[in-house]
């Protein structure tokens, strides 16, 4: 029983996960941008939304819609002001500008909050710690099933727009081919700036969840990062629902991992990481007609 | 301008590419509904010349006009949206889109078509391509065949007042040259004018009532097809300078 509650949880988790790797997966998925700096962005959007809460009193759901179109304002000023202008001179300038990115955003957000941690869970109340019991020892909380529906319908409504509105469609044809999407009357500069806005306003979601569900401080986010590069990872990258499964497949491996040794919640997650990475290269290389025999270096 | 009334117009055409002059003094102007051909060797600057039509490339000097204004310094996508279309000679499909999705994102941006004036434009469109019966095929799952009018489909979701066809005929067996023109013919009653670069003169003389033959970045013959290509300076391009 103690098994299947560690499950339930972890797949729970994975939840969190998805949220926080959807944007981090639409970025690089449109704009080929692999953003170090994801993981800030989410403390900054965490930072927003308790800035919200403390000067003005608001209710953390309230400062969360709020703080939607501020994250995609930010999004969309760093795709045309930042990111556009890096992706010119090929893959590696963009990721060496999102680290400088996540640097400088750390630090400021050190100077303007300090360090301590803080946390969005005195203001929700009960929602922090009550749940339900489902059968026998297992108990799921009302704030993981909250992030587990908030996971699905963010997820599901992003596929919907992506596969059925006339913007997704666009941002999808942008994204397989910008010159030839250009010719058929699609404006690639303003599809990337609106998907990297779209990607950024996932942010204050997945700020707000972890707030809620965990304690941060500006140093947060390369944590959260790594979480969300691995569920983008196992899940496939530019897959909507692959990033939740990557999700769920994350947290499960962590939460059982934890249920063998303290130390192992982590231990796990980055090795089914690295297993599902292994993996991947190897149907690559024998899909490639490199054959089993030569990949594993078993033919010398 | 040169060619007042004309839908599609461009004067002193010049478009160097370092040292390499490409189109050297084009003049070129298209009516309303009017169908013209571009022959000419390899390297004649014929693809060159709908890149500038098209805004794909900016020419290094000279003007283009489409319904008497100057659309120069327009780029590609706006003369799209004013209504200038181009089909390229190797497809470039949205492969992981289907055959519907890759003509929608025409209609809706290019066409400027939303809901279900944009769906019952690709619909349309598709049938009048042949293409309905695999609308919901993955685009990079075609052959070249499907590919080609998949590339036609594409521009003419957009509703172009001009298409620029590239090669659109190339690689097909007479059955599907056929119905090609039967496809372009549509096109053409439907009011939609068409500059058109074909090797296969054969098809092209179907549709066109106007050739014009580019040679070395110029203008070398104009007019009736048969008068093109019984044109001495026409027949000795193809045949190169040893005809003399």
């Amino acid at each position: 029983m103690t098994w299947i509650n560690q499950v339930v949880q972890g797949v729970l988790l994975g939840g969190y996960y998805a949220v926080l790797a959807c944007g981090l997966s639409l970025m690089f998925g449109v704009m080929r941008i692999i953003n170090l700096a994801h993981g800030d962005l989410v403390v900054l959007a965490a930072f927003i939304i308790w800035l919200i809460v403390e000067q003005s009193g608001a209710s953390p759901f309230v400062a969360t819609l709020i703080t939607l179109p501020v994250m995609a304002l930010i999004g969309w000023a760093l795709q045309r002001g930042l990111l556009e202008r890096s992706l010119r001179t090929g893959m590696l300038v963009p990721v060496l500008t999102t680290f400088g990115l996540a640097i400088v955003l750390q630090n400021a957000m050190l100077q303007a909050f300090g360090a301590d941690m803080r946390a969005l869970a005195p203001q929700i109340g009960d929602l922090a710690f009550a749940g339900w019991a489902i059968v026998g020892e297992i108990h799921v909380g009302q704030l993981s099933i909250l992030i587990f529906v908030a996971a699905v319908l963010l997820l599901g409504g992003l596929h919907i727009f992506l596969r059925r509105t006339a913007f997704g469609r666009q941002i999808r044809a942008t994204a397989e081919d910008a010159d030839v999407a250009e010719l058929v009357g699609v404006n690639a500069r303003a599809t990337f700036a609106a998907a990297a806005a779209l990607a950024t306003a996932t942010t204050a979601l997945a700020g707000a969840l972890m707030a809620m569900r965990a304690a941060y401080d500006p140093y947060s986010g390369p944590v959260q990062l790594i979480f969300a590069f691995e569920a983008v990872v196992i899940g496939g990258i530019g897959s909507i629902w692959g990033t939740l499964v990557g999700g769920i497949v994350l947290g499960v491996a962590q939460s059982l991992g934890a249920q063998f040794h303290a130390q192992g919640f982590l231990l796990a997650g980055h090795a089914v990481f690295l297993a599902v990475l292994a993996g991947r290269l190897l149907v690559d290389r024998i899909r490639s007609g490199e054959g089993l025999q030569r990949t594993l270096g078993l033919d010398s | 301008m040169h060619g007042d009334g004309a839908l599609l117009a461009c004067a002193g055409i010049h478009k160097r590419f370092g040292a390499l002059v490409v189109l050297d003094n084009v003049d070129f102007a298209l009516k309303a509904d009017e169908a013209v051909g571009i022959v000419g060797p390899n390297g004649a600057g014929k693809t060159t010349l709908l890149s500038v039509l098209s805004g794909a490339q900016r020419p290094s000097r000279g003007a283009i006009s489409f319904q008497g204004m100057n659309v120069t310094a327009l780029d590609a996508v706006r003369r799209c949206r004013i209504g200038i279309a181009r089909s390229h000679q190797i497809p470039r499909p949205f492969a992981a889109m289907s055959v519907f999705e890759n003509a929608y994102v025409g209609a809706s941006a290019g066409g400027n078509l939303h809901g279900s004036l944009a769906y019952d434009h690709v619909i349309d469109i598709l049938r009048l391509c042949g293409m309905l019966t695999i609308a919901n095929r993955a685009a990079g799952s075609l052959g070249l065949l499907d590919r080609k009018r998949l590339e036609l489909a594409r521009a003419l979701a957009t509703r172009p007042k001009v298409l620029l066809l590239d090669e659109i005929g190339g690689g097909l067996t007479d059955s599907e040259a056929i119905e090609l023109v039967a496809t372009i013919h549509e096109v053409r009653r439907r009011g939609i004018a068409i500059v058109w670069i074909e090797h296969v003169v054969r098809i092209l003389v179907q549709i066109v009532e106007r050739l014009i033959c580019l040679d070395a970045g110029r203008v070398i013959a104009s007019g009736s097809p048969h008068a093109v290509l019984t044109d001495p300076m026409v027949v000795k391009a193809y045949l190169g300078g040893t005809a003399a």
